[in-house]
C-alpha cells in the first residue's frame, strides 16, 4: 500500500553526485530524496549516464564527487561510503534488490530456480530445507512460473521466465528498496506488458520503494511516481511522472516525449 | 462556507521547444472558488483552455503563475508549488479525475480496476469488489464483463467503467472532463444522478460538460474560461 505520509524522513538521500571517468563527466551533480513506497523513474538515452547513476546509488561504483546516505532498518542514516565492505554486501543481499536488464547477470544460470531464489533466503539466516522450499514454490507462483519448474535451471527458461525469476529472488527477502536497470530491456513487447503489469501490482503490494533506469517512457509511466529526466550525465527535468511526460518544460524532454510512437 | 479549491490568478503557457520555441499562452488570471457540494461547469469554446484549468488543479500540468489552493486534510496545500509526494498525497486522499478515456492497464479486471482507488484507500478487497460491482451494474456494465481486463471492452463501456472508478471513492473533490461525451441517454441520466448524490455527500465538483442538457442538470455555476484567454 502507498503510504506516503506517515514517513517522513526519506529512505534514500543522493547530494551532489558526479562520476567522472578521466576527464570525461558521466555523471555529475545529481541530488535528490526517494521516501518509502516512492518509485522514481531515471530516463534519457544511452549515454545520458543513467545507468552510473544507478550504480553510484547502489554502492558498486564509487562517486568522484558527492554521497548517499541510506535509512538502514534501525532507523538510523547512514553514509554508504562509510560502510564495511560486508556491511555493503548484507544489506545487498537482503534489504535491497538489484534487478538487472540481462537476467543472466542476476541469476546463477546453472542451479535450479527453487535454489537461486533459496539462496537469497539463506543469506537471512534462514536453514530450514522445507521452509525455504516452500517459500522458494510460493514465489514462483507470484511471478507467474509453474512450480513444476522449480528443480530446472534458469538456462531452461525463456527470457520472460528468467526476468520474473530474477524478480522472485530479489524480492524473496522482502527487500525495501529495488534497483532496476532496464527490466524490460530485451524482452518481446507482449511479455514486456506482462511484466510490466507483474512489478507494478508487486510494489504495490509490497510497498516497495524503487529507483528504475528506462529508455521506455511509457515503463516509467506505468510503474513510476517520480520521473528524472537525464541528458549529458545532468538531471534536466524532474516532477511527477505524469506531469513531465504530459507537460514536458525542457527542449530534451519535449524530444524524447514526441519521439512515442502512437500505440 | 470555506471553499474546497481556490484558483488565485492561475496562468498557464506553453513552450514549444520544437517548434522553434514558439508559446502558446493558454489562460491567464484564472481565479474562481468551489465550494463543498457545488458543481462549477467551465463553459467555452474548444481550446478556450478548460481541460488545461482541470489538469491544473491536479497537478497534471504546471502552473506558470498565480496559486491553487485546495484544502487537504483541512490544510490549504498550493498544488502550484507542491513537492510531488505532496500531489500524489492529494489525488490519493481528496481529488479524483474522471476522464473522457480509460488508461487501459493490460490483464486487470474491470471489477479491480474500478475498485483499486478504494485499495489504495486501505479498503479490503472484499468491499472494494462489492462497491466496484454494483457500480458496474448502475451503469449498466453486464456481469459477464467484471472480470475481464476492459481493454477488450467497446469505448462507450470503457468510459463507463472510468466513470465507475472516478465516482466509486469518497474524495471531496471531483474533476470530470466531459464524463458523458459517449453515452446513451440512460447511461447519462446514471451519471447525472450520481453528480447528484455527490453533492448531496459534499463534494466539490469541476466540470466540462459539453451537452446542454447534462450541463442544465448538473451545473450550480458557470465560469466562463473565454475571460482568461491569454492575448497572444
Amino acid at each position: 500500500m502507498l503510504d506516503l505520509v506517515s514517513n517522513d524522513q526519506p529512505l534514500l538521500v543522493a547530494e551532489g553526485l558526479g562520476k567522472n571517468y578521466g576527464r570525461f563527466a558521466a555523471c555529475r551533480d545529481v541530488s535528490f530524496e526517494l521516501y518509502s513506497g516512492e518509485v522514481l523513474a531515471i530516463v534519457g538515452e544511452s549515454g545520458s549516464g543513467k545507468s552510473t547513476l544507478l550504480q553510484l546509488l547502489s554502492a558498486q561504483m564509487a562517486p568522484s564527487a558527492g554521497r548517499v546516505s541510506y535509512r538502514m532498518r534501525d532507523g538510523v542514516t547512514r553514509d554508504l561510503a562509510t560502510m564495511g565492505e560486508a556491511e555493503r554486501r548484507f544489506l545487498f543481499r537482503t534489504d535491497w534488490g538489484f534487478v538487472h536488464q540481462d537476467p543472466a547477470m542476476g541469476l546463477r544460470m546453472a542451479v535450479s530456480a527453487g535454489a537461486n531464489v533459496g539462496e537469497r533466503l539463506m543469506a537471512v539466516g534462514q536453514n530450514h530445507y522445507g521452509k525455504i522450499r516452500q517459500t522458494a514454490s510460493s514465489w514462483l507462483e507470484r511471478v507467474e512460473i509453474s512450480p513444476d519448474r522449480i528443480d530446472d535451471a534458469p538456462r531452461t527458461y525463456s527470457g520472460g521466465m528468467r526476468q520474473r525469476l530474477q524478480i522472485a529472488r530479489n524480492l524473496v527477502t522482502e527487500p525495501r528498496l529495488v534497483f532496476m536497470d532496464e527490466p524490460t530491456g530485451g524482452l518481446d513487447v507482449s511479455v514486456q506488458a506482462r511484466l510490466l503489469d507483474m512489478m507494478r501490482s508487486l510494489v504495490s503490494e509490497l510497498g516497495l520503494s524503487a529507483i528504475v533506469v528506462t529508455h521506455d517512457l511509457a515503463v516509467a509511466r506505468l510503474l513510476s511516481h517520480r520521473v528524472m529526466v537525464m541528458q549529458g550525465g545532468r538531471v534536466i527535468e524532474t516532477g511527477l511522472t505524469d506531469q513531465v511526460l504530459d507537460d514536458p518544460r525542457e527542449p530534451y524532454t519535449q524530444l524524447l516525449v514526441s519521439s512515442i510512437l502512437p500505440a | 462556507m470555506t471553499p474546497m479549491i481556490e484558483l488565485r490568478n492561475a496562468e498557464k503557457t506553453f513552450v514549444m521547444h520544437l517548434q522553434d520555441g514558439i508559446r502558446l499562452p493558454v489562460v491567464r488570471s484564472v481565479s474562481f472558488d468551489v465550494a463543498p457540494g457545488e458543481c462549477v461547469v467551465l463553459s467555452g469554446p474548444s481550446g478556450a483552455g478548460k481541460s488545461s484549468i482541470l489538469k491544473m488543479i491536479f497537478g497534471n500540468y504546471r502552473c506558470d503563475a498565480g496559486s491553487i489552493g485546495v484544502r487537504h486534510h483541512g490544510d490549504i496545500v498550493d498544488i502550484a508549488s507542491a513537492e510531488p509526494r505532496q500531489v500524489l498525497n492529494v489525488r490519493r486522499d481528496t481529488i479524483g479525475y474522471v476522464s473522457q478515456f480509460l488508461r487501459a492497464v493490460p490483464r486487470v479486471a474491470a471489477i479491480d480496476v474500478v475498485g483499486e482507488p478504494l485499495l489504495a484507500a486501505g479498503i479490503a478487497r472484499d468491499e472494494a469488489r462489492g462497491r466496484a460491482g454494483a457500480l458496474l451494474k448502475r451503469l449498466n456494465i453486464p456481469e459477464r464483463l467484471w472480470m475481464l481486463p476492459p481493454s477488450t471492452f467497446s469505448g462507450g463501456e470503457q468510459q463507463r467503467v472510468n466513470i465507475a472508478r472516478g465516482f466509486i471513492s469518497d474524495l471531496p473533490i471531483l474533476l470530470l472532463d466531459e464524463p458523458t461525451a459517449s453515452l446513451d441517454g440512460a447511461n447519462r441520466a446514471v451519471v447525472v444522478e450520481l453528480v447528484a448524490e455527490k453533492k448531496r455527500a459534499g463534494v466539490a465538483m469541476v466540470a466540462i460538460v459539453h451537452d446542454d442538457e447534462v450541463r442544465h442538470l448538473i451545473a450550480d455555476r458557470l465560469v466562463d474560461v473565454a475571460s482568461f484567454a491569454a492575448a497572444a
